[in-house]
């Protein structure tokens, strides 16, 4: 290219020198300077720009997910003035004196606490009539409330018969729309007129009150938006990389192993490094493919199961784990190959001994970075069932589950207007699991480079 | 004894085997003492043990696992009346699947008595079917454990028999974890030959029902077929021309805002930029490439395109709500810091020499990267932007949240196309029967795409390789 560049000038330049006769080259330099430091001084700032734009992009990515995430972590609670009173909990006052305490939780276990809920919010608003007004004034609590008394009441049996307060959850509409600073009394979204006067009264009153949302950290997925928690889809992940962690570990190392130390040069040697390289770039959803055909259709594992994820995550996060393993084995002096053998060790003791343990920071670090990749991956996942409604918290690697990502992906199809604050709430919390685990990497890299 | 407790069992058997191989080397030796005088470490011998009792069992155990279904469906089929094994295949699978779910759910005594009282036929047939199955299934489990820990302990005292002062435990357990290895560093080429089988069988498949000329060249694409007759749906077309139109269009607007974009970051980061500002902006762009595609999906769905949208009505244009601008555009973000780093590797490989001669002739910082810089380093930039166009081809979550799921065949941004991959999820999510043209599309799709990906990285390592020969 470059002996190229030279022949070419050297035939442009007798034709510029006809052309200009009256200036010497150092003067049409100078003359077109100026123009050339201002194209200098764009490019630049086009450079410069680019970058901010770079910037720019992660600020409003990471900003939008937070701002819309921040609601998600509290929640509106209410305070109600509650009367356990026996008729109404579908109790027979006259058998229920006499009884002993077991037979009693047994009778409350049973009762009915949606008309015990009912009647004591009809009370609380005695100015409600109508069956249509009624409903939607049940309707600002949260479907759960019914058990929130249970709960309560199996918790402190002396309330029976009594007058007591209780704090229940709203429904996800009503607490969308206090987060949103309607004005007191107005209408909002999936909010009418007379629900929005209701809740004035209660606000005005002080039985309204914001509270951090633990239950989003407890408890597991459900339709209602209040209720529905990340724990099932975080043990689910962390199941999931658990066998993925397992598996792709050992089977990386040694294949970089084999790779660095021991192959020779031959054909086979360089057909498994061509695959390695290629499967580095295969898309994630051919894995899932692969998963689908092989290892549920063919071998018969469970669907939607943690080992056959963690499976599919190994397959595809080794190419990772090899190549930074071996970089790392490289990286590993000659020297101390030379000495140890030199000393009478195998070849198998010089590589277990010597040469693995220097490399293991780098593997270690290549390794993390191999899950946080697997970490945040959904699309082989769907293909393999795991995005199925799982209320249970999985609790070995057969069970059905489902994993943070694939969560995400749910909620963010879900119509109710509240688990777009969810969603952004548990993308929050996967985005802080991949920076601690970039930040392991990260320390363990510098640390390692320190030595 | 179920699979994973048995694997544990065998665990254990192993743990202990290391310490039985151990000892009897050392009383083979005569004792602590004598250790010398054995030609391999007792460690060694420890070692061998263990693998030999723990390997052959555990491959059994694999091999017994994966096979194990297969067997017992065969074999409950065979104990079946003769009309039920006669019916069609799918109606075989549900019957099987019934079965499975009754099996499953009760327990062996429930089930004998839903036989003595039941006088209902069909619902008896299943019961019975469901406890031959239970049996079956008793039957393979003891048999799997017997054969396991009999493999496991059968190999370890055959080797402890051979075990004397000359015996080569080191050799021996050496080539053992050596082939270990090997196998390990087969997985990748096992992984590559499982992808291919996996959708090339399929795909043939597929084939046999749709002729791949009107699969690679119909412009009509509607994989829903009715399933009753009254049932009104699509009418099964299964042209894929919508499809790549689609993944093009979505692709292109990706790279006309990450080529650029990428391309001025590495151009800048690596001539002008002080190390100061590297320091910071290197991670602050790997942040963009560490966030999951999950995430870009969500923000391209519920950020960009409501933005989009808003904006196109504003000036009077229709923009669909799922259009292909946004998700090109949120694509496109997440491949700068790939596109920029990559070029950055290319630029930064030009021997110091050209850019040193360039200045000497009195260029500019500009014009050095323009006319020499960039041409010398075109071969790798190209290289980086085909493995970022195949990036951007086989990315899942951004379009599936945000592209559409219409195959419009349509070459304007503002409209909503679908994509091959999202075809693939939303053919294979959800309710699916197995080996119904639907499914099979999906495979036939799934072989596109890694044709399609294969292709385009083989010549980007190409055109980088021919051009490192250059310089090197």
């Amino acid at each position: 290219m470059t002996k190229h560049n030279i022949t070419k000038s050297k035939k442009n330049l007798p034709v510029k020198e006809s052309n200009s006769t009256t200036f010497s080259t150092t003067e049409r330099v100078s003359l077109g300077l100026k123009k050339r430091h201002r194209k200098e001084k764009r490019f630049k700032r086009v450079g410069l720009s680019a970058v901010l734009f770079g910037f720019l992009l992660v600020v409003i990515l990471l900003g939008d997910i937070t701002s819309k995430a921040l609601p998600a972590f509290h929640q509106h609670w209410v305070k109600l003035d509650v009367n356990y009173q026996a008729s109404w909990l579908d109790i027979s006052e006259s058998s229920s004196l006499g009884l002993k305490n077991e037979a009693l939780t047994e009778q409350l276990n049973k009762a009915n606490y949606r008309n015990v809920l009912r009647k004591s919010l009809y009370e609380m608003f005695p100015e409600v009539s109508g069956r249509k007004d009624k409903r939607s004034l049940t309707k600002l609590l949260s479907s759960n409330a019914e058990f929130t008394l249970k709960d309560n009441l199996l918790a402190s049996p002396q309330l029976f018969d009594k007058k007591t307060q209780v704090w229940v959850r709203l429904d996800d509409d009503v607490d969308s729309y206090l987060k949103e600073e309607f004005a007191e009394g107005e209408a909002g979204l999936r909010i009418n007129q007379n629900q929005a006067q209701w809740l004035a009264k209660l606000t005005s009153s002080e039985n309204v009150e914001s509270r951090f949302n633990i239950s989003f950290f407890t408890s597991s997925d459900s339709r209602e938006p209040e209720l529905a928690g990340i724990k099932g889809a975080l043990m689910g992940t962390l199941l999931t990389m658990f066998v993925t962690l397992l598996l792709s570990f050992p089977l990386g190392v040694a294949g970089a192993l084999y790779l660095e130390e021991f192959a020779p040069k031959n054909r086979l040697t360089d057909f498994i490094e061509i695959n390695i390289n290629n499967l580095a770039a295969v898309p994630s959803i051919v894995f899932g493919l692969l998963g689908l055909a092989v290892i549920i259709n063919l071998f018969g594992l469970p669907r939607s199961a943690p080992l056959v994820g963690g499976i599919v995550l190994t397959l595809m996060t080794l190419p990772t784990i090899i190549i930074a393993s071996r970089a790392a084995i490289k990286a590993v002096p000659p020297s101390i190959r030379e000495a140890a053998t030199g000393l009478g060790a195998s070849k198998m003791q010089v590589t277990f001994s010597h040469v693995l343990p220097q490399a293991m920071p780098g593997i270690i670090t290549g390794a993390i970075i191999g899950v946080a990749q697997a970490l945040g991956e959904t699309a082989p996942l769907l293909m393999i069932g795991m995005v199925a409604f799982i209320v249970d918290v999985p609790t070995s690697i057969v069970d059905s589950a489902t994993v943070l990502p694939v969560q995400i992906f749910l909620w963010a199809d879900s119509p109710e207007r509240a688990f777009l604050a969810k969603t952004s709430a548990a993308i929050l919390v996967l985005l802080t699991l991949l920076l601690i685990i970039n930040l392991t990497a990260t320390m363990l890299r510098s640390k390692f480079e320190k030595r | 004894m179920n699979s994973s407790i048995l694997f544990f069992v065998l665990l254990g058997l192993t743990l202990f085997s290391y310490w039985f191989g151990l000892q009897r080397s050392l009383k083979v030796a005569g004792g602590a003492w004598h250790k010398k005088e054995l030609t391999s470490l007792p460690q060694q011998f420890g070692l061998l043990t263990a693998m030999v009792c723990g390997l052959p069992a555990l491959i059994t155990l694999l091999i017994f696992n994966s096979g194990e279904h297969i067997v017992v469906e065969q074999l409950l089929t065979s104990t079946l009346p003769v009309n039920i094994q006669s019916l069609s295949n799918v109606d075989l699978v549900l019957y099987l699947n019934n079965i499975r779910s009754i099996a499953s759910s009760e327990t062996p005594a429930n089930i004998l008595q839903v036989l003595s009282q039941s006088s209902d036929l069909k619902n008896s047939s299943e019961y019975k079917a469901a406890f031959t199955l239970q049996e079956l299934n008793q039957q393979a489990a003891w048999l799997k454990t017997a054969l396991v820990l009999i493999i496991a302990c059968v190999s370890v005292a055959v080797l402890v028999r051979k075990f004397s002062l000359t015996y080569p435990a080191r050799q021996k357990s050496e080539r053992i974890i050596r082939a270990l290895l090997v196998a390990s560093s087969a997985v990748a080429i096992l992984t590559t030959v499982g992808i291919v089988i996996s959708v090339l069988f399929e795909s043939i498949q597929f084939f046999k029902s749709v002729s791949p000329l009107e699969f690679m060249f119909g412009t009509q694409w509607s994989p829903q077929t009715a399933m009753r007759v009254d049932q009104v749906a699509g009418s099964g077309a299964f042209g894929a021309i919508p499809l790549f139109a689609g993944t093009m269009l979505i692709t292109f607007i990706a790279m006309l805002l990450a080529v650029p974009v990428g391309l001025m970051i590495a151009i800048y980061l690596s001539q002008y930029a002080s190390a100061k500002l590297r320091a910071f902006a290197k991670p602050m762009l790997e942040v963009l490439a560490g966030i999951p595609t999950v995430v870009y999906g969500f923000f391209a769905a519920l950020t960009v395109a409501p933005v989009i949208r808003n904006m196109g009505e504003s000036i009077g244009l229709s923009v669909a709500s799922e259009s292909a601008l946004a998700a090109g555009l949120v694509m496109g973000t997440m491949i700068i810091p790939f596109v920029s780093s990559l070029s950055e590797d290319a630029i930064s490989a030009v021997p110091n020499a050209l850019k040193e001669a360039s200045y000497g002739m009195g260029a500019t910082k500009s014009e050095t990267v323009l006319k020499v810089l960039l041409p010398a380093a075109l071969p790798g930039i190209v290289g980086a932007i085909l493995l970022a166009v195949s990036r951007a081809i086989g990315e899942t979550m951004i379009v599936v949240m945000a592209a559409g799921m219409a195959a419009n065949l349509t070459a304007n941004p503002l409209d909503s196309v679908t994509t091959v991959t999202v075809q693939i999820v939303t053919l294979l999510t959800g309710d699916q029967e197995f080996d119904s043209p639907k499914t099979l599309a999906a495979f036939a799709l799934g072989l596109m795409l890694f044709i399609t990906t294969l292709g385009l990285n083989v010549l980007a390592l190409k055109v980088v390789r021919k051009y490192r020969e250059q310089y090197d």
